[in-house]
């Protein structure tokens, strides 16, 4: 059996779904779109197992974005494969009014269903009285009250679930034949479907409804111009009327004070939080504390697992015999991999405060208090999310902009989230900036290196503003935008999610991009390693020479055949062919190089300076990156290669440069074309290249 | 009169909408003819505004709370 899980945003469902499923949910897709499908199995009292899905949150079956559409796709069509035989709808008892709305909606579909009061505790601690059997009553269906929070009544739910009749018991809420009624019954009967409901919905949805043909879909079209039906008014009709519905069941069985929101705690925290100064003064607090907490506090678990690499490596070497594998297994995929999942600490935290930000209610402040200056640059204030998410993730941000109803609004947010530092740059940024920038602290209190990072980010957002801005300017179309965005109750995190969603997302992380940077290290590696034939035997030879044998110590002539095996290499041969046009930038081949791979995905950068150094230096010495690169002198200059100029000028181009597959490959998908990819990928090279010639010839 | 030009802490009565496609919006958000609606507050930069309705806080740019037209209280 299929249970959905269907309610308004910000009513728990996501705890209780967690609740339900404990560890053993996925996260899938549905077919066609990129909302995540959410699905698991729990266990009944009565030993059955069933399987939970998790709808998005939306208000109305009547969707306001392509995320919401997919609740409708799944619940009225009855071959959809998320298609569900119960319905349970979450409601938030705080707040019963309008989310009975959608319960009204959700019945009238006649799939069997029951309504779950979630938040209970909060509304005894209301003082709001519901009575459970009356509205049970009322609304011909189980009721039961129940706190995913606290664990209340879970048990209590899951037997209902078990008890659940196997057809539709649900009373009418209002009469929807009424609506349309010759409309209505064509529909019913040429496209064969039973429900009045069903056949009013496809009368408004149909040109979004994958499932309908073309044919079905240009008839209904037909049947409503002979109708002379008018959505808004049917719709219209419709709320008024299920409204006036919810509230004699309401009047029957709910008790409650009326509440004055401005003197619930809500209302009182409000009163600072989007305060003229103090809610900025917050907001920028709270961002503060949020790059702090990633460069100061990141620093212990760093160090572990650089030492634990470290380790390995050592390890490594006693136990596994010299030659290909050794090398493949350890200066390939070892260093590449290290390098990468010592920023685990610095995702962890990010991810986590997103999470915190969302699940306390603080999230929609942020867009209420930006949205007026993000209009003023062409981006809704929904906009303020997807960009913030593009702080951990330019991928999922660019599809969390699905909620922005405005396509052009839509468009300029995906294509200036990538300008946002992700937190794929940050190994470069914390790499460079660890190079170049000292320890100190200054004002006694401001780390100098955080502030440089602070600086980077910064530099990336008014990138981000300014591209924007031009875009609006550009870019024509005469849609509208709209903005209603509830504001929820502020409520204390739930840890347990904030944990579940901060693992998740490093796994995916870890995983997607791990999988890309293994095989870019082997494929580097045997670039690096191998070269035209017949170049590295020579190489060899000559090290063997009487000359250089007589001349130089074992450690200084492996040092300098290492260097020019590496130079030899397809990848030193490569990086040399592209280095006279980023010598202006400060750079040299080997960084060449890692331009290259970093297409993939930025942080290659980081495993290939690993692997660069781990193969130009002797196998025998294990000291981190960071020396090595500090230790690299200009071939040419005898100067460092790493100067404050050049690092910075490094760190300018990744901060603009479009650097990652995943978000080419994601933005194709959300804007299905390749011409906007595209474009994306011409501004911003072109933006890197000359912000970073500007950089270094201005600081060098 | 518009919502909008309520005083900050002062409710109304909706009475009707100027706009058709937003007030399909507004309505399955809670605004019903009939309902009392408080204007709560205003963003720091003066856009948008936070009403409470049906018991919960909703926010609307001032360009969609103008569609809105109410009897003051």
């Amino acid at each position: 059996m299929r249970v959905a899980l269907v309610g308004n945003p910000n009513t728990g469902k996501s705890t209780l779904f967690n609740s339900l499923t404990g560890l053993n949910q996925k996260v899938g897709n549905f077919p066609g779109i990129t909302v995540d499908k959410k699905t698991g199995t729990t266990k009944l009292p009565n030993g059955k197992h069933v399987e939970i899905i998790d709808l998005p949150g939306c208000y109305s079956l009547y969707p306001k974005s392509r995320d919401e559409a997919i609740v409708l796709e799944v619940l009225t069509n009855p071959k959809n494969a998320s298609h569900p035989d119960l319905i349970v709808v979450v409601v938030d008892a705080t707040n019963l009014k309008r989310n009975l709305l959608l319960f009204t909606q959700v019945a009238d579909l006649k799939i069997p269903i029951i309504l779950a009061l979630n938040m209970s505790d909060a509304a005894r601690k209301e003082k709001i009285l519901i009575d459970v059997d009356k509205m049970s009553q009322k609304l011909g269906v189980q009721v039961v009250p129940i706190s995913a929070r606290k664990n209340e009544n879970i048990e209590l739910l899951k037997q209902a679930i078990a008890d659940a009749p196997g057809i539709a018991l649900q009373k009418q809420s209002i009469e929807v034949c009424e609506i349309a009624p010759a409309l209505i019954s064509q529909i019913k009967q040429d496209i064969r479907i039973k429900e009045d409901y069903v056949a009013l919905l496809l009368a408004h949805q149909h040109e979004i409804l994958d499932y309908l043909t073309e044919e079905e879909s240009n008839h209904i079209e037909s049947l409503e111009q002979a109708n002379a039906f008018q959505p808004q008014h049917s719709q219209t009709k419709e709320t008024i009327a299920r409204y006036d519905f919810i509230s004699t069941v309401l009047q029957e069985s709910v008790k409650q004070m009326p509440k004055n929101i401005a003197e619930t705690p809500t209302g009182k925290i409000d009163r600072i939080l989007t305060h003229r100064v103090w809610g900025f003064v917050s907001f920028l607090a709270i961002l503060l504390l949020i790059f702090q907490a990633i460069f100061a506090w990141a620093e212990y678990p760093m160090g572990l697992i650089e030492s634990f690499f470290a380790w390995l490596d050592e390890i490594g070497r006693q136990y596994i015999p010299e030659g290909v594998l050794a090398d493949l297994l350890l200066d390939g995929i070892l260093a590449g991999l290290g390098g990468v999942l010592v920023f685990i600490p610095q995702i962890a935290i990010l991810f986590g405060f997103i999470a915190i930000l969302e699940d306390t209610g603080y999230m929609a402040r942020i867009t209420f208090l930006m949205d007026k200056i993000m209009r003023k640059v062409g981006l809704n204030g929904k906009s303020v999310v997807p960009m913030i998410g593009g702080l951990a993730c330019a991928v999922p941000s660019i599809m969390a902009t699905r909620n922005i109803e405005s396509w052009k609004d839509r468009i300029i947010t995906i294509m200036v989230t990538p300008l946002i530092s992700c937190a794929a740059r940050l190994p470069v940024y914390t790499l460079l900036i660890s190079l170049v920038v000292p320890n100190d602290k200054i004002w006694g209190f401001f780390n100098l290196q955080g502030l440089a990072l602070m600086g980077m980010y910064l530099i990336g957002t008014i990138g981000a503003i300014v591209v924007a801005w031009v875009m609006k300017k550009v870019i024509k179309t005469k849609e509208k935008s709209y903005f209603i965005l509830e504001l929820p109750v502020y409520r204390a995190p739930r840890w347990k999610n904030v944990f579940l969603t901060m693992y998740e997302k490093v796994k995916t992380f870890v995983l997607q991009v791990g999988k890309v940077i293994i095989a870019m290290s082997i494929v580097l590696w045997v670039l690096a390693t191998y070269g035209p034939p017949g170049r590295m035997e020579a190489i060899e030879e000559k090290y063997q020479t009487e000359d250089y044998v007589n001349n130089y110590s074992e450690e200084e002539r492996q040092f300098l055949e290492s260097a020019e095996k590496l130079e030899n290499s397809y990848v030193g041969i490569l990086g040399k062919t592209i280095e006279p046009a980023i010598r202006p930038l400060g750079f040299d081949w080997k960084i060449g190089i890692a331009l290259i791979t970093s297409f993939a995905a930025r942080e290659v950068f980081v495993g290939t300076m690993a692997t660069i150094y781990s193969v130009e230096e002797p196998e025998d010495d294990t000291s981190t990156i960071r020396q090595k690169m500090l230790s690299s002198k200009d071939s040419i200059t005898g100067e460092p290669i790493y100067t404050v100029a050049s690092a910075f000028s490094l760190m300018i181009f990744y901060a603009f440069a479009m650097q990652c597959i995943s978000t080419i490959a994601v933005v194709h998908r959300e804007t299905k074309s390749w011409k906007w990819p595209i474009i994306q990928l011409t501004y911003m090279t072109a933006l890197a290249y000359f912000s970073s010639l500007l950089v270094f010839q201005l600081l060098k | 009169m518009k919502l909008t030009a309520l005083k900050i802490g002062s409710s109304g009565i909706i009475k009707d909408f100027t706009d058709l496609n937003l007030s399909v919006k507004l309505m399955e958000m809670g605004c019903l003819p009939g309902e009392r609606i408080t204007f709560e507050r205003v963003a720091p930069l003066g856009d948008p505004i936070a009403v409470s309705i049906a018991g919960y806080q909703l926010s609307l740019r001032k360009e969609e709370a103008a569609t809105i037209i109410v009897e003051g209280l």
